[in-house]
C-alpha cells in the first residue's frame, strides 16, 4: 500500500436505480496538488465528488483516505479535514452572511459552546479573503448568485481543512472574482500544502491553475495526469467530442486550448 | 436592513427572552382575571402564590369563589392554550427548517390530518375504553402512522428529500381529508361532535391536559434546542450539512419525529388550530433572524402569548365563544397574506 497517497480509490461503482453514473473508477490523489476534473454534463463528476467526501457511499469498491477506509472516520473528523463548495446552494432562510460563514466552524465548536475568539477571527479572515466582508451583516437571501457562491467559499475556507473540494465553485462569479478565488485556492495549495479537487467547466482556467487534470466521460476516467501530459486535442475529443487546438500560451504561461465554431455555416440554415 | 450584532450569544438575546417571559406571565395573569366573573390581577397573583406555597392565609382577603374559578376553571385552559401555542410554533420552526421551506407547517406533512382522522374514528365509533384518553390516543396513532407513511413514501435509497416529503405530505393529507369527509358523511348524529372537535377548542381543559402537554412540549423543546445548530446547517442544504460533519438523515429523522410528537399532542388536546405554526416562526425570523438557537425559544414564547391572547379574546371578550381554530385562521390568514405581500414588494 502506497502510504503517500491521500486518496486511493479502487474500482468504485455508483448507480441511481439502473443508471450507472460512476463505473469501475480507480484513482489515486496525491497530497498538495491542485486537481481539476473536466468532462461533459452528466458524466458523473458531481456524484464522484459526493463519493469522495462520503456524502454517498459507493455500491462496490473502496475509498481509502490517508491509508484508512474512509468509512472509519467520524463525520466530525472528516469535516475538519475535507471541505466542500457545492454546486447548488439554496438557502431560503434569512441567515446573515456572517452566520453562514461561521457555520464553517461547526466541526470545531462543541454543542453548547459559542464560537471562540479564534473561531471568529478565522471566519473574519475567510470573509476578507473571499471579498464578502463588506456585506457580512446582509442576509444571504438578498445576495446575487455569484455573491452567494463567494459566501459559501468563505465558509469552506473557515472550515480550514487540508482538502478542499470545489464543485464548479466559481460558476456564477464574474471573471475578477473567479480569478481572485482561484488565486486563493492555488495559494493554499502552494503555501499550505492543501489538496484541491475541483470540477471545472472552464478549460482555460483549468489549464492555467491545475497541476493535474482528470478527464471523465460516462462515469469513467478517460485520461489523467499533469496538465502538460494530458491536455491535448485527442483527450479533449475523447471526453467532449469536440475539435480543438492545444498550444503553449506565453501570456498565461500554460498550455491552452482554443475552439472554433462547430458549424460555421449555421447561419444559412435558419 | 436590520443590523445584527453577533452570532454566538448576542447581547440582546438574553434580555429579549427575559422580556418575553415577563410578558407571557403578565398575559397569563390578566387572562385568568378576565371572563364572566372579573377578578383583579393582584387577587390572581395572591391565589396562585398561596396555592404554590400552601399558605392559604395569603389569599385570605380574596372572595372565596375566586380561587376555585382561577385554579380549577381558568388556569388549566389558559396554560393549555399557552403550551399548545408554544408547541405548534416549535413544530413549525422545525418543519420549516427540515423541509427547507419557510412556508411549511405541521399540516404540510399531513401529521395533523392523520391526528384528526384518528380522532374522528374514535369520536365516530364512540370509542371510550380508555376514558378521556381515547381521543388523544387515536389522534396520536393516526399521526404516527401518517408520519411513517409519509417518510417511507418520500425516501429513496435511504435518503429523504425535502421536496418528496412535501409532495408525500400533500398526497397523504388529501387522502386523509377525503377519509374525514367520509367519516362525517356516515356519522349521522355524531357529526357535530367531530366537526366541533376539528374546529379546535380549549373549553373544559383539565390539569391532566396541562401536564400531558407540558411534558411532551418541554421534552420536545429541549431536543429541538439541542439540535438547533445542526438544523441551521441542514436548512442550508444536504451537501453542505454532510460536508460539515452532520449526520443529516439521523438528525432530520429525529427532529421530524420530535416535531410530529409535539404537533400530535397539541392537536389531540385542542383539535386543529391552524396558522400558529406557520405565522409565528415566520414573524420571529423578522425579529430575531434565522438562527434556530434564538428562533426556537423566541417562537415558543411568542406562540404561547399569541394563542393564549386569541383564546382569551374568544372566551372573555367576544359576546359568544367561537372555535379558536376558526379565530386563528380568520386573524392569521389575512395577516399572513399581508406580510407575504409586503415581503415580496
Amino acid at each position: 500500500m502506497n502510504r503517500e497517497m491521500l486518496f486511493e480509490i479502487r474500482n468504485i461503482d455508483f448507480s441511481y436505480g439502473k443508471n450507472k453514473v460512476v463505473n469501475n473508477l480507480s484513482l489515486a490523489i496525491e497530497p498538495g496538488k491542485f486537481y481539476g476534473i473536466v468532462g461533459p454534463n452528466g458524466c458523473g463528476k458531481t456524484t464522484f465528488l459526493d463519493l469522495v467526501v462520503r456524502n454517498r457511499e459507493p455500491q462496490s469498491g473502496t475509498i481509502r483516505y490517508r491509508g484508512q477506509d474512509i468509512r472509519a472516520y467520524s463525520g466530525r473528523k472528516l469535516a475538519r479535514d475535507i471541505s466542500l463548495v457545492p454546486q447548488d446552494f439554496y438557502i431560503k432562510f434569512p441567515f446573515t452572511v456572517r452566520e453562514v460563514v461561521l457555520m464553517g466552524r461547526h466541526p470545531y465548536i462543541s454543542r453548547f459552546a459559542s464560537p471562540s475568539a479564534e473561531d471568529l477571527k478565522i471566519a473574519d479572515d475567510a470573509m476578507r479573503k473571499a471579498g464578502v466582508d463588506e456585506f457580512r451583516n446582509k442576509y444571504i437571501t438578498e445576495l446575487s448568485g455569484g455573491e452567494k457562491q463567494r459566501v459559501v467559499f468563505a465558509r469552506a475556507l473557515a472550515q480550514n481543512t487540508s482538502v478542499l473540494i470545489l464543485d464548479e465553485g466559481t460558476s456564477n462569479m464574474d471573471i475578477r472574482h473567479t480569478l481572485n478565488i482561484l488565486d486563493i485556492v492555488a495559494d493554499g495549495v502552494k503555501l499550505k500544502k492543501r489538496t484541491v479537487i475541483a470540477v471545472m467547466h472552464n478549460l482555460h482556467l483549468a489549464a492555467a491553475y491545475c497541476d493535474n487534470l482528470i478527464f471523465m466521460r460516462s462515469g469513467r476516467i478517460t485520461s489523467e495526469g499533469s496538465v502538460d501530459e494530458v491536455l491535448n486535442e485527442q483527450n479533449i475529443k475523447d471526453a467532449f467530442e469536440v475539435d480543438s487546438r492545444v498550444y503553449f500560451d506565453r501570456y498565461s504561461n500554460s498550455r491552452q486550448v482554443i475552439f472554433k465554431r462547430g458549424r460555421p455555416d449555421e447561419g444559412k440554415n435558419i | 436592513m436590520i443590523k445584527k450584532t453577533g452570532v454566538g450569544s448576542p447581547p440582546g438575546a438574553g434580555v429579549q427572552t427575559f422580556l418575553l417571559i415577563i410578558l407571557l406571565f403578565a398575559v397569563i395573569i390578566l387572562s385568568a382575571g378576565m371572563g364572566y366573573i372579573k377578578i383583579p390581577p393582584l387577587d390572581v397573583v395572591w391565589i396562585v402564590i398561596s396555592q404554590i406555597t400552601g399558605n392559604h392565609e395569603l389569599s385570605g382577603g380574596v372572595n372565596n369563589v375566586f380561587p376555585y374559578v382561577v385554579l380549577e376553571v381558568r388556569l388549566p385552559r389558559i396554560l393549555t392554550a399557552a403550551i399548545v401555542g408554544a408547541g405548534l410554533s416549535i413544530a413549525g420552526v422545525i418543519f420549516q427548517g427540515i423541509l427547507l421551506n419557510p412556508l411549511a407547517d405541521p399540516y404540510t406533512l399531513g401529521v395533523s390530518a392523520g391526528a384528526a382522522f384518528g380522532a374522528s374514528i374514535a369520536l365516530l365509533f364512540d370509542l371510550a375504553f380508555l376514558g378521556i384518553y381515547s381521543v388523544p390516543l387515536f389522534a396520536f396513532i393516526g399521526a404516527v402512522a401518517t408520519l411513517f407513511a409519509v417518510t417511507s413514501l418520500s425516501s429513496s435509497d435511504g435518503r429523504i428529500s425535502p421536496i418528496n416529503l412535501i409532495l408525500s405530505g400533500i398526497i397523504v393529507s388529501a387522502i386523509l381529508s377525503a377519509g374525514i369527509s367520509f367519516l362525517k358523511y356516515v356519522a349521522d348524529e355524531q357529526v357535530s361532535i367531530i366537526i366541533f372537535w376539528l374546529m379546535g377548542s380549549f373549553g373544559s381543559k383539565t390539569w391532566t391536559d396541562v401536564f400531558l402537554t407540558v411534558l411532551f412540549v418541554s421534552i420536545g423543546f429541549l431536543i429541538c434546542l439541542f439540535f438547533s445548530r445542526d438544523l441551521n446547517i441542514i436548512s442550508s442544504g444536504d451537501r453542505s450539512a454532510a460536508s460539515l460533519g452532520i449526520e443529516t438523515n439521523k438528525v432530520r429523522m429525529l427532529l421530524l419525529i420530535t416535531a410530529s410528537l409535539i404537533a400530535d399532542v397539541c392537536v389531540s388536546v385542542s383539535g386543529i388550530i391552524g396558522f400558529v405554526g406557520l405565522i409565528v416562526p415566520h414573524l420571529m425570523r423578522f425579529a430575531v433572524g434565522a438562527d434556530n438557537r434564538k428562533l426556537v425559544p423566541a417562537s415558543a414564547l411568542v406562540g404561547a402569548i399569541l394563542l393564549l391572547s386569541a383564546d382569551t379574546i374568544t372566551r372573555a371578550v367576544l359576546p359568544s365563544e367561537i372555535p379558536i381554530g376558526v379565530l386563528t385562521a380568520l386573524i392569521g390568514g389575512p395577516f399572513f397574506i399581508y406580510i407575504f405581500k409586503r415581503k415580496r414588494t
